[in-house]
């Protein structure tokens, strides 16, 4: 500290009081990160509101064309499908990864020996790069070497042994496959966590009245947890509308746009067809779908719902 | 030792461990899920093709290092490994600079208007990557900032500066008013109060983000494929894709590829997996 005693900033020292000047160079702090979102983030999120009404190519010349884009959504089928496809997506999540997590972090709970290991072996595929793990599943789902290829030709067991991601009907529920196994360590982390802080002495009371596990689970653990189950719902619903890595690097939205997202659509329009304005358009719907979720989240919470 | 337990207590144990066999079953069943893709990522990785045909689960007959060298070479690991150091490195530290300013602005300084900046970051992070992206390409490209580093580099910074002003936020906050007041009468100014005092007692806040915002970098694909499209500027992860593309049935050689951009990233994993989970469960990474 000595050292820097010299070099002391004129108006640093007194306590308290609020000159401009002090107010000015405390703003400084947070002035880069302001300014960098922005310049990164909100100024071309707002240059995009302007653009998703226009005929906008990327390049060239700009026309308002008022309503036009979202009269074309209407009829775009690729949208619709999309469109289904992110609320099929949501809902699968919405369910799956928090019943593997609860499952998951509720036999953690009742366990000692292993506790730590099965924890950081369920979170390491959730620290892996989406193109690593479609990779591997991409293997694994192979229809001619894959999983079940293999279950075929050593058990017998042929069910399994199909082009998953080859097939219209199977597509989607493949790629939610793969990204589920990727995710789910996640919220099971974050359960156990609240699982764990949840007062030992809740349990023994409901033990003492005969609750099985069963029941200690409906009516201490899951009341108790809450919070974090909602905060995960919350942020599933909101990641969902913006799914794209796996759809991209598995099928790019195919067979036949049958696994096709809002994401990947608005990608395509964009990049592969440079038709800038109808792709901010699609981008605003997704703005909007968050908005939703958003808002109808702060509306059940002011309504006096305990969420 | 052992030997002087009551019996009580011993037939507790044994009743405890048969309550639990339940419970080890159903884990055991989740670590197999959890952990049998990556087994047969890692040993087919040292397989040739005919091998991973005729046997795709056993250990292999013999270790196959070539597929490492080959991938290397396919996988042109020599210009974009370095190009990911850069682009992490880069992005760790100044994320680290600003939002630790920042933080410290929000926890320390009495901001007229926090209450509003903390909104405004919240609003900046609920908006959909893909919707901004678009007009900043456009923008980016005007500024001749597309195939360049430090675009990539200021777009993730912005992108993993909020959430990492949250949690250095969070840990400064905690720290004990003593310390700061105590410097304050030694005459350091809001930055020496900053860099002195806050910085160093902060410092596992620090580590924690430093390594979610590495971690966000080093596996990012959307933005890197977008904004850093030409071979020599790509990173692990994108031209890991383009290898896949290229060689999508060479198993052996596109395992090698993924496990030489993972491993760094599983081996700081389970050296510091407690900071690792504690930073990404606040919300860190999208799914």
């Amino acid at each position: 500290m000595a050292a820097t005693q010299g070099t002391i900033q004129p108006g640093a020292v007194s306590l308290g009081g609020g000159s401009r000047r002090r107010e000015l160079g405390r703003w400084l702090f947070i002035l880069p990160v302001v300014f960098l979102n922005l310049v990164v983030i909100v100024g071309p999120a707002l240059f995009g509101v302007y653009i998703a009404f226009t005929d906008w190519s990327g390049v060239g010349s700009m026309n308002f064309v008022g309503l036009e884009n979202f009269a074309r959504l209407l009829q775009d089928q690729v949208f619709w499908k999309a469109l289904r496809n992110n609320l099929v997506w949501t809902a699968i999540f919405l369910v799956v990864p928090i019943v593997l997590g609860l499952l998951g972090a509720y036999m953690l709970t009742g366990i000692r020996r292993g506790q730590m290991f099965m924890r950081v072996a369920f979170f390491v595929p959730y620290v892996l790069p989406s193109v690593v793990t479609t990779h591997i599943w991409r293997y694994l789902m192979h229809p001619r070497v894959g999983l079940g290829q293999w279950l075929s030709d050593t058990f017998g067991i042929d069910f399994l042994d199909k082009a998953w991601l080859g097939s219209r009907d199977t597509a989607l529920y493949g790629i939610a496959f793969m990204d589920n196994w990727h995710f789910w360590g996640f919220p099971l982390v974050l359960l156990l966590a609240a699982m764990s802080a949840v007062d030992v002495e809740l349990y023994e009371v409901a033990r003492l009245d005969g609750a099985s596990r069963f029941q200690q689970f409906r009516h201490v653990t899951l009341p108790s947890i809450r919070p974090t189950l909602v905060f995960l719902l919350l942020m599933i619903a909101i990641w969902s509308a913006l799914v794209f890595d796996y759809i991209f690097l598995t099928t790019g939205g195919g067979p036949a746009n049958a696994s096709e997202v809002m994401g990947t659509h608005l990608y395509t329009t964009a990049f592969e067809r440079f038709q800038t304005g109808y792709a901010a358009t699609i981008g605003l719907v997704m703005v909007l779908w968050v908005a939703l979720v958003v808002g109808g989240f702060v509306y059940l919470r002011k309504r006096g719902w305990e969420i | 030792m052992a030997g002087v337990k009551t019996r009580t207590s011993d037939s507790q144990e044994r009743s405890w461990n048969l309550s639990s066999l339940p419970n080890y079953v159903v884990l055991i069943i989740l670590v197999v899920f959890a952990l049998v893709p990556l087994y047969q990522l890692g040993i087919n990785s040292f397989k040739t093709r005919a091998q991973i045909g005729l046997d795709p689960f056993g250990l292999p007959e013999e270790w196959l290092v070539s597929n490492f060298t080959e991938a290397w070479e396919r996988g042109k690991y020599a210009t974009t490994l370095p190009n990911s150091v850069i682009l992490t490195a880069a992005t760790i530290f100044f994320v680290l600079i600003f939002a630790g300013m920042a933080g410290f602005a929000l926890a320390r300084l009495r901001l007229r208007g926090a209450d509003y900046i903390s909104f405004y970051f919240l609003v900046g992070t609920a908006v959909p990557p893909q919707f901004y992206m678009v007009p900043l390409f456009i923008l980016w490209r005007t500024l001749g900032m597309i195939n360049t580093f430090h675009g990539l580099i200021i777009i993730y910074v912005a992108q993993f500066s909020p959430f990492s002003t949250y949690l250095l936020r969070s840990y400064m906050v905690s720290i004990p008013q003593e310390f700061v007041d105590a410097a304050r009468i030694d005459g350091a100014s809001n930055w020496q109060v900053f860099h002195k005092v806050i910085m160093p007692l902060s410092w596992p806040g620090f580590l924690t983000a430093g390594l979610v915002v590495g971690l966000g970098v080093w596996n990012e694909f959307l933005f890197a494929q977008t904004f850093l499209p030409r071979p020599e500027f790509k990173t692990i992860v994108t031209s890991l894709y383009a290898f896949q593309q290229r060689d999508g049935r060479e198993w052996g050689l596109t395992n090698a590829g993924s496990v030489i951009m993972i491993t760094p990233v599983i081996i700081l994993f389970l050296a510091l997996q407690r900071r690792f989970i504690e930073g990404l469960t606040q919300g860190g990474l999208k799914a």
